[in-house]
């Protein structure tokens, strides 16, 4: 259930830049141009950048518009219902009660307060891995991208290779692994894993070579800049927008992670909020367990409320990365 | 979709563990059984210690805090690692790993055939398990031994009861059945009168299905150690296959798995008529269906030959001690504690069904009046089941594997024109398989 509204939120995220494109066009047009029509519009003329309006397009991006926030207004919606108002009135409106802040206090004390537990443990997990995942990415990526040295290329298939491997195949392995080192059951069992990511330093590595100059790098040298002072003041700057796209990924993919905590962790005390959600749904499931859709639905909207926070705050590094090295400078 | 599909990988990583098991288990033998005796388990108190319990049953919870109190020296760790199905192949990983096993899982009585025959869990006679033969009904004592080993303590039971939503069988004036023929006919006239209606719901349910089998008389499944045998075509299983039959065919059952939030809607809103289900299903009618508190009765099982009171039983789990458990005598201490005397009366108290003869039969239990149900004492039915449940029913030593692929099998009968005994002979041969594959002699 958590998966797809993140999906949403990720999915809805690129329509954005389009927005944005949209809104600098009128500057650019603003300049004369040649060969412009005779007819006198308010209109600016049709553009590349600014398009006539299609209607089969106009409709299709309709659809999938709604397709993107009717789960998130439906959890939203349910979000505010009690158990029996979610069995008994229409899924996409509110029934006759209003139970948001209820739900909300019921949820995060529910079980002696696992919610809360599980919230501060998945930020836990964000924080150690994705955030070192994202250092070891920047680091590593800029060091492909700049440096030439011995095995460069062997590492490259390795980690093109690795992109091709999903996380799910190697989770059992990984448990094993991790079980004879006495791993299991404890945060490292999933941030250690979580620290990897293949894809990321591909991306870094990619947007490295395009956003560092060569000659930016040379200039530093001869003006006798140490290799690290160079990469702290003049590079890392201009690997912003890249290593926020590679944060935001990997939170994303931090955030939902499901399937690695589920083989490594039992204890529930060390559960990120998937796991405990799904744990929570369970109980549904089982003879003398107790059902709470009403705490299950509003534990998701819950959980999904910090990755559109941060989508929303870091989105415009991420749309000026986007940009880059789309122009010949 | 995606819970699916992990269900159906953590169904094939059980299967995978299993054989990594028994190759595992037939090498250490079982050199470390004699050794331990109640006075140990006495010794192990007084020094204390940490136990481990896998168990997903909530009434655990006040359990483990009674013990601690109890005795101030022992930590009692309750870990949810999962239910059913997901907590055998946790189980079994970490055995396979060989660290992080729970020192007292919980496993239903279907799957503890499974864990017994591999060796993988303790067998309790020599902790002074014996002496609890007559303290619980035989049902579930039955389920647990074997020759005289005593794989687990029960922890509760299952037997089967008939739950319908008497608001709707009053609306329709249909009179609640008595015999699966009237069932079929309710069926019939209920949703006639309101499509919307049916008799219950159906997606292919091992548990259930076996259960329906066992209380008609069937006895499909041989066990006796590496012996087996599997045959869905005695006179049991026909009788239920037949009525079972009709109501397929005539879209009498609604498509809606158990457990599924649709399944929680019908029964609130009454489109789920009846269930067919063991007695601890009050408690989750309760938390689950607060919306039809009133509604619902509880009436003793439909009976295959009129006039006829048997009865099956439907869930219900054991506590078991695994083998990798790092403090065993401390691990029995918990589950005789948990499921004898003081601490089955206390779950008893929080709405487990007891396992235990002393809290059917005690009068406080059998009066207790059910406002879910109207009133009703509802126990006074599920004793009566119990007393009822028909002997000599055993699983398969890798039921959990047979459960697993039902609906590949004899679930076709729900979704295609293959018919039920079709199904279930399809199921007999996959289950056939999969025992000859596993090193068991099957006639």
């Amino acid at each position: 259930m958590t998966t797809s509204f993140t999906t949403d939120s990720t999915g809805s995220s690129p329509s954005s830049p389009g927005h944005r494109a949209s809104r600098t066009t009128p500057p650019a047009t603003a300049r004369p141009r040649t060969g412009g029509s005779a007819r006198k519009s308010r209109r600016p003329p049709h553009t590349p950048l600014n398009p006539r309006p299609s209607i089969p397009l106009t409709l299709v991006t309709g659809v999938v518009v709604l397709y993107t926030l009717a789960p998130l207004l439906w959890l939203v919606i349910n979000a505010t219902k009690s158990q029996r108002g979610l069995f008994d009135s229409f899924g996409l409106w509110f029934a006759d009660d209003f139970n948001l802040w209820d739900n909300i206090t019921r949820t995060l004390t529910y079980d002696d307060g696992a919610f809360v537990r599980w919230f501060l443990n998945t930020l836990l997990y964000v924080t150690v891995g994705a955030g070192g995942a994202t250092v070891l990415a920047v680091l590593g990526g800029y060091a492909l991208a700049k440096y030439d040295f011995p095995g460069r290329r062997a590492v490259f298939a390795v980690v093109i290779g690795a992109v091709a491997v999903p996380g799910t195949a190697l989770a059992v392995p990984t448990f094993l692994m991790f079980s004879n080192m006495g791993l299991t059951n404890t945060p490292w069992a999933v941030i250690i894993p979580s620290l990897i990511s293949p894809f990321g330093l591909y991306l870094m590595w990619v947007f490295a070579l395009e956003a560092v100059p060569a000659g930016l790098l040379e200039a530093a040298r001869i003006d006798g800049s140490s290799e690290l002072r160079t990469f702290f003041t003049i590079a890392l700057p201009l690997l912003m927008p890249g290593t926020i796209t590679v944060l935001l990924f990997s939170m994303v993919a931090t955030w939902n992670n499901y399937f690695l905590p589920l083989i490594m962790i039992k204890d529930p005390d060390w559960y990120p909020l998937t796991l405990g959600l799904n744990a929570w749904n369970a109980q549904a499931q089982t003879a003398g367990g107790e059902a709470v859709f009403d705490l299950i639905i509003t534990g998701s909207l819950l959980t999904i409320v910090p990755i559109v926070a941060a989508f929303l705050l870091l989105q415009r590094y991420w749309q000026s990365g986007l940009a880059a090295g789309s122009v010949k400078e | 979709m995606r819970t699916h599909s992990t269900r159906r990988l953590l169904g094939a990583l059980a299967v995978a563990s299993a054989l990594a098991l028994t190759a595992t288990a037939c090498g250490d033998s079982d050199s470390d059984a004699a050794d331990s005796s109640p006075k140990d388990v006495k010794a192990a108190l007084e020094k204390g210690g940490k136990v481990t319990v896998w168990a997903w049953e909530p009434t655990l919870k006040k359990v483990a805090a009674d013990f601690e109190k109890k005795y101030p020296e022992v930590d009692v760790e309750l870990v949810n690692a999962g239910t059913g199905d997901k907590q055998y192949t946790a189980l079994q990983n970490a055995m396979a790993a060989g660290s992080g096993a729970p020192d007292v899982a919980q496993v239903e009585y279907y799957a503890l055939g499974q864990f017994a025959i591999a060796k993988s869990v303790e067998d309790l006679a020599p902790y002074g398990a014996k002496k609890y033969d007559k303290t619980f009904t035989p049902g579930p004592w039955n389920a647990v031994t074997q020759d005289k080993a005593v794989y687990a303590l029960p922890m509760d039971s299952g037997p089967m009861a008939f739950f319908y939503n008497k608001k709707v069988f009053d609306k329709h004036g249909v009179k609640v059945p008595t015999t699966w023929d009237e069932y079929v006919e309710a069926a019939r006239t209920l949703h006639k009168a309101d499509p919307k209606i049916f008799i219950t719901n159906d997606t292919g349910d091992a548990g259930a299905t076996t259960s329906l089998i066992w209380q008609a008389g069937g006895r499909p499944y041989k066990a006796d150690g590496t012996n087996v045998g599997v045959a869905f075509d005695d006179a049991g299983t026909k009788k239920y296959t037949a009525t079972w039959q009709k109501l397929l065919d005539e879209k009498l059952v609604a498509p809606i798995s158990s457990w599924s939030d649709a399944w929680y809607k019908g029964l609130a809103d009454g489109s789920l008529a009846t269930l067919s289900i063991g007695a601890w299903m009050p408690a989750n009618l309760t938390s689950g269906v607060p919306a039809a508190s009133g509604d619902w009765r509880v009436a003793p099982l439909p009976q295959w030959t009129k006039g006829d009171r048997t009865s099956a039983e439907n869930g219900g789990s054991s506590l078991a001690v695994p083998k990798a458990a790092k403090n065993k005598e401390l691990a029995y201490a918990f589950t005789q504690f948990a499921t004898t005397g003081a601490g089955a009366s206390s779950r008893v108290a929080e709405g487990a069904f007891p396992a235990t003869r002393a809290d059917l039969e005690s009068k406080a239990f059998l009066d207790t009046p059910f406002p879910y149900f109207g009133g009703q004492k509802a126990n006074q039915v599920f004793a009566e089941s119990a007393r009822n449940v028909g002997a000599d029913w055993s699983y398969l030593p890798y039921q959990v594997y047979a459960n697993s692929v039902f609906n590949d099998t004899a679930g076709k009968a729900y979704v295609s024109s293959t018919t039920l005994s079709d199904g279930l002979k399809a199921w007999q041969d996959a289950s056939v398989k999969y025992g000859k594959d596993q090193g068991f002699t099957l006639d």
